[in-house]
Formats: structure tokens, sequence, C-alpha cells
């Protein structure tokens, strides 16, 4: 796929402790990951998924204020941010995975018309729903 | 065009309000959104204040003033919301009686369960399990669970605030809630 969307990013309020997550605990490995002085930019990619960047980016200067920071980082620890979504082979076997590296679930696998999902956070309070698609579905 | 609508638009008073409410300590947010993961992941079960405290590792004063600040309502009638939520969900997608989603989704008695379900959606969940099989068709396509908490009841106002509004101011407190 040439075109597309490539980079979407988050907010995290430790970016250190956010790699840790989502490589050590997701599954994700490292694309990009510089600095230019305070700021960091920093993405993880799913291995199966490589023309897609997850970035990890922390509010604060060159690019905001101190308030709109402080701003950010209350919504994202609040869980006001809007949700995401990993598709899973196997809802069940993800989640005993996860939960034994200490994955934080708010649901668990959950069965919905053929569909399963459950519910994690990562350690800022961004909220993910792990869904395995009902077979046969598109 | 019409303008922004932002706290410069509201009463001097409420505007004040809102900034002092402001809750922005992200490492005591994140606590307090534990406790709401808990309470959305079991809204059947009672949470008291105490319960939810400990969860978020602050003391039960501390737990009610906070909780309310970071999300706007209290944490009694947030729960409130969930179990209504979960009613509807109920009532569209299965075949449960009334008097078995009441129990199921936390109430302890029917009557109680009726009278705020009205309140907080404006129908009896019979009228409530018609329309949402109605509706259900055109949302396909949203996942089922991120569906869910979009319907989820606005609480914004009381229920006994919309009871005695109703009512003309006739209608005694029947629940204790914690602000």
């Amino acid at each position: 796929m040439n075109q597309g969307i490539n980079v979407v990013g988050l907010y995290v309020d430790n970016q250190d402790e956010a790699l840790a997550f989502y490589v050590d605990k997701l599954g994700f490995r490292v694309h990009t990951d510089v600095r230019n002085g305070s700021y960091r930019w920093l993405t993880v990619q799913y291995p199966e998924q490589p023309s897609f960047q997850l970035g990890l980016f922390m509010p604060g200067p060159p690019i905001h204020d101190e308030a709109t920071a402080q701003t950010l980082r209350a919504m994202v620890a609040k869980g006001a941010m809007p949700p995401l979504v990993l598709s899973v082979a196997d809802c069940r076997a993800s989640y005993e995975q996860m939960k034994a590296r200490g994955v934080e679930f708010t649901q668990e696998p959950t069965d919905r018309f053929g569909s399963v999902d459950a519910g994690f956070r990562d350690p800022a309070g961004n909220g993910w729903k792990m869904i395995q698609a009902p077979a046969g579905a598109k | 065009m019409p303008r922004r609508r932002d706290h410069h638009d509201l009463p001097p008073s409420i505007g004040a309000q809102a900034n002092a409410g402001a809750l922005e300590d992200p490492a005591l947010l994140r606590r307090l959104l534990r406790a709401k993961d808990r309470m959305d992941a079991a809204s059947h079960e009672a949470w008291p204040v105490r319960r939810l405290a400990e969860v978020s590792g602050v003391s039960e004063a501390h737990f009610a003033r906070s909780f309310k600040r970071a999300f706007g309502v209290p944490p009694h009638r947030y729960l409130l919301t969930r179990r209504i939520e979960q009613a509807i969900t109920l009532l569209r997608d299965t075949d449960l009686g009334i008097t078995d989603i009441a129990f199921a989704t936390g109430w302890e008695s029917l009557g109680t369960f009726g009278r705020i379900f009205r309140d907080i959606t404006g129908h009896s969940p019979g009228e409530m399990r018609v329309e949402a099989r109605a509706s259900q068709s055109q949302l396909e396509c949203v996942p089922a669970c991120v569906l869910k908490a979009a319907q989820r009841p606005d609480l914004t106002i009381a229920v006994l605030e919309k009871r005695r509004r109703d009512a003309d101011d006739t209608v005694e407190p029947s629940t204790r809630e914690v602000s």
C-alpha cells in the first residue's frame, strides 16, 4: 500500500514507561526513536502491520505551552481520549498472555454476536479494545 | 455565525465553579479512572465509597470529592448510568424478563429499577426494548462495545432533580447519593 494512514499518535505521560508497555507487554517493536533536545519522536509498530506506526508522544514544549500540556496529560489520565482498537486472532489467548505480563484489563473477554472483545489500558490511561472478529467476517 | 460556546457564555457563578472544580493531577486522575473502570466492569456489584476509595488508594472523603471533579458526576450517579446502560443492552439483545434484568444489573427491587429507568430514559423498560430493537440495524458497523458506551444514558442532572422537576418538588428522596 503506497497511500493511506501512516502514523497516528497517542499522548502518554512517560515515554519510557509507554515504550516498555507497548514493546514488552503488547509485542510491538520500535520503529523510530529520535530526540532533539527534550523532544522525542517515538513510534512503535505491530510486526504484522509494517505500513502503520503508532506514535507515543509526550505533551509539552516545544509543541504545547505548559497549561495545554497539563490539560492533555489530565485528559489522558482520566481516560477521555478516543477509543483504540486492536485486532486479534484469538481474544482469549491474547488476554491470558497479556494478563500474565501485567497488562491492566478493564474488561474480561466477552462474546458479542460471534466476536469476542476485551478492554485494557496503557499505563497513561489510553483505553484499548481488543477485538476478535467473528469467523468468516470481512 | 453562531458564537462559539465557552465558559465566557456561562453565568459568572458557574464559570467560577468550573475553574475551581478542574482537577489536573494526572497521577490522581489515573487512580480515579481505575475506580471508574472497576465500576464499568462490574456495575451490578455494590460500590460503596469505601470500596472505590480503596481501588484508588485515597481516603473516602478525598475520593468522593475528587471523582466528581474529575468526571462531572458523583460516583453513585455514574454507577446508575452504567446499570441502566447494561439493562438497555440486555433488553435489546436478550429475551430475559424485566425482573431478571433488574436483578442482573444490580437493583435490589423491581420498583426502584423501573422508576429510575423511566426517570433516566423517559421510557419504561418494556417500551425501551421495542425501541432499541427497532433502531438497531443501522448501527451494525460500529464495534458493539464502543456502541454500548456511546448509548450510555446521560446523567448530568440528578435522577431526583429530574423527578422533582416533573413532580413539582413533591417527591421525597428515596436513594441517598454521595456527592
